[in-house]
């Protein structure tokens, strides 16, 4: 397995945000992590990503306790928590994909700047590595995150919303791109709020809301009964149509006291 | 020309010069991560920070180097600790002890008796008065800082830039943090001499932001950041020499006009953009708007 949680709960300050988490994500997995905002989407992927202690619990990923093999993971933010007037080009920013393996002292070489080269290339970037990162557009910013994460060489990749606000061109080419990492071995988990994108590109699916609610392949997502645990009353049904009522901003922390009427009885419970 | 080498055949003037140029060197440096990290407030609190160390070290007779590190470092260590706790917000914290430490540097200060023209010195700077030893100390602290700077470039960029992508890959980005709040308080302690408690943080952030307004990459910006640290003290000296006026002040005005230059015709000023805008004739309502 690439990714082992057993009754992992975390949360931020003295808030659970997951509670008993259990997920075991095989190697060569092609997963897409999708649950109401606020349900715990980008918490589970922190946690994975060693960027949030876990409570109480066990994480094991690529066969090691967290920490052990971090040079072997890349995670993309969500956009939103990326300063994109940073003084620092596509390629600068591709570029910083390499330095964990470069460690202290060593200077990006020629095959540091080969494999950077490449990375924008494989993201359809070939010409745009000078350009400042703000002066991006927003699929091409999720195009140069995840030639980044390329860049990296990982076994897991961690892609917090990689599809959130892409055109469907985008969309369709960080899919593939995907895809091929998936199709050689490396373990790819994704969140995102877009069940579509999840039925269509990804062969497993995590609904989370607080815990796992279900897990299994796509087909889940056309499994009504799941997307009712999950989405609560955000779900919505039209006839014999269902819609999910799900807004597009994201945020894992949000205020206190925001309600959430889909997980009111999971509120009681305290941090563990 | 006289004008020019006339001064240089003072050694306090030479001294001066080296000095106030190491210390450019270094707060342009630490000063551009600080300036992308949004902690030009630190700046200010660590340099007041340092005072309570320069008074002790007076009354000790100790050497005020070692005194200001240790409660310049002794301050940041503890501003990172508290604001990583989480009860309270980091400029809160800054804000207390920044507040507290300069109160404990005052109460030192008002307790000495006799004539303490020295330690005005390092209220508002006197880099003329900067002896051989003084100036040796300084060389060897901003080199050292230099150096780490110089090892830990790569990592400092990538936790500024994106501490969660770093994290993950397995950065240490809680002891960067932590390095590079030590970093800012040796570079004060580097600076104290030279412009004083009270001006330092201009040398730390005015050159990075200033900048800021003239490139949008990294090494570019470090490299002008650089250039005009070192730059702006030779010209402050010579107008200080020439107008008998206080060199620390004149250094950091000096660095003012720059970035009001920069800021006015610089390639990212609003002016320019609007001379653009008017030359390609595309005056439209929105630029209106934005005037």
């Amino acid at each position: 397995m690439a990714v082992r949680l057993e009754h992992v709960s975390t949360g931020y300050g003295d808030r659970m945000a997951l509670e008993d988490v259990s997920v075991a994500l095989p190697v060569g997995s092609l997963t897409a992590v999708v649950g109401p905002n606020g349900g715990g989407k980008s918490t589970l992927l922190k946690v994975i990503a060693n960027l949030l202690p876990a409570w109480t619990g066990t994480v094991e990923v690529l066969g090691g306790p967290l920490g052990v093999h971090a040079a072997d993971i890349a995670y993309v933010p969500q956009a939103e928590s990326v300063d994109w007037a940073f003084p620092v080009s596509a390629s600068d920013v591709v570029m910083m994909g390499r330095y964990p393996r470069l460690g202290l002292l060593r200077r990006p070489g020629r095959e540091d700047r080969a494999a950077v080269a490449a990375a924008l290339a494989a993201v359809g970037m070939p010409d745009l590595g000078d350009r400042q990162i703000g002066a991006l557009s927003g699929g091409q910013r999720r195009r140069v995150f995840l030639a980044r994460a390329l860049a990296a060489d990982p076994q897991l990749y961690l892609l917090d919303e990689p599809m959130t606000g892409v055109d469907a061109i985008t969309e369709h080419d960080l899919a593939l791109i995907l895809e091929a990492e998936a199709a050689r071995g490396r373990t790819v988990v994704a969140t995102t709020h877009d069940l579509a994108a999840a039925a269509h590109h990804f062969s497993a699916i995590v609904a989370v809301n607080r815990t796992v609610v279900a897990q299994g392949d796509a087909s889940l997502i056309f499994d009504e009964d799941v997307l009712t645990r999950t989405y609560g009353g955000h779900l919505v049904f039209v006839g014999d149509r269902m819609a999910v009522l799900d807004d597009a901003h994201h945020h894992d922390q949000e205020a206190h006291g925001e309600v959430h009427h889909h997980d009111s009885d999971q509120h009681r419970h305290g941090p563990g | 020309m006289n004008a020019l080498t006339d001064p240089l055949q003072f050694q306090f003037f030479v001294r001066a010069l080296a000095a106030s140029t190491m210390v450019g060197l270094v707060c342009a440096v630490v000063g551009t991560y600080m300036v992308l990290r949004g902690l030009a407030f630190m700046g200010d609190a660590l340099s007041h920070a340092a005072f309570p160390g320069v008074v002790a070290a007076y009354l000790l007779k100790g050497p005020f180097y070692l005194g200001a590190a240790i409660a310049a470092v002794g301050t940041a260590l503890a501003i990172g600790w508290i604001s990583r706790r989480g009860n309270l917000r980091g400029d809160t914290a800054i804000g207390v002890l920044f507040a507290g430490m300069f109160a404990l540097g005052i109460f030192l200060f008002s307790t000495i008796r006799n004539y303490v023209g020295d330690l005005f010195g390092f209220l508002f700077g006197e880099v003329l008065g900067i002896s051989v030893g003084d100036l040796a100390g300084l060389l060897v602290l901003g080199v050292l800082v230099l150096v780490i700077v110089g090892i830990f470039w790569k990592e400092l960029l990538y936790a500024t830039f994106d501490p969660l992508g770093a994290g993950a890959a397995g950065l240490r980005v809680v002891a960067l943090e932590y390095l590079f709040l030590v970093l800012i308080a040796l570079t004060i302690v580097v600076s104290l001499q030279a412009v004083g408690i009270i001006l330092v943080v201009a040398m730390l952030v005015t050159p990075a932001a200033t900048a800021q307004l003239l490139t949008q990459r990294f090494g570019r910006l470090m490299l002008v950041a650089t250039v005009i640290g070192m730059l702006s003290p030779v010209v402050g000296l010579y107008l200080s020499y020439w107008a008998n006026s206080a060199s620390g002040a004149t250094i950091v005005l000096v660095e003012t006009a720059v970035f009001l230059v920069a800021l006015v015709v610089g390639p990212r000023s609003g002016l320019r953009r609007l001379v653009d805008r008017r030359r390609a004739g595309a005056l439209t309502p929105r630029a209106v708007g934005e005037i």
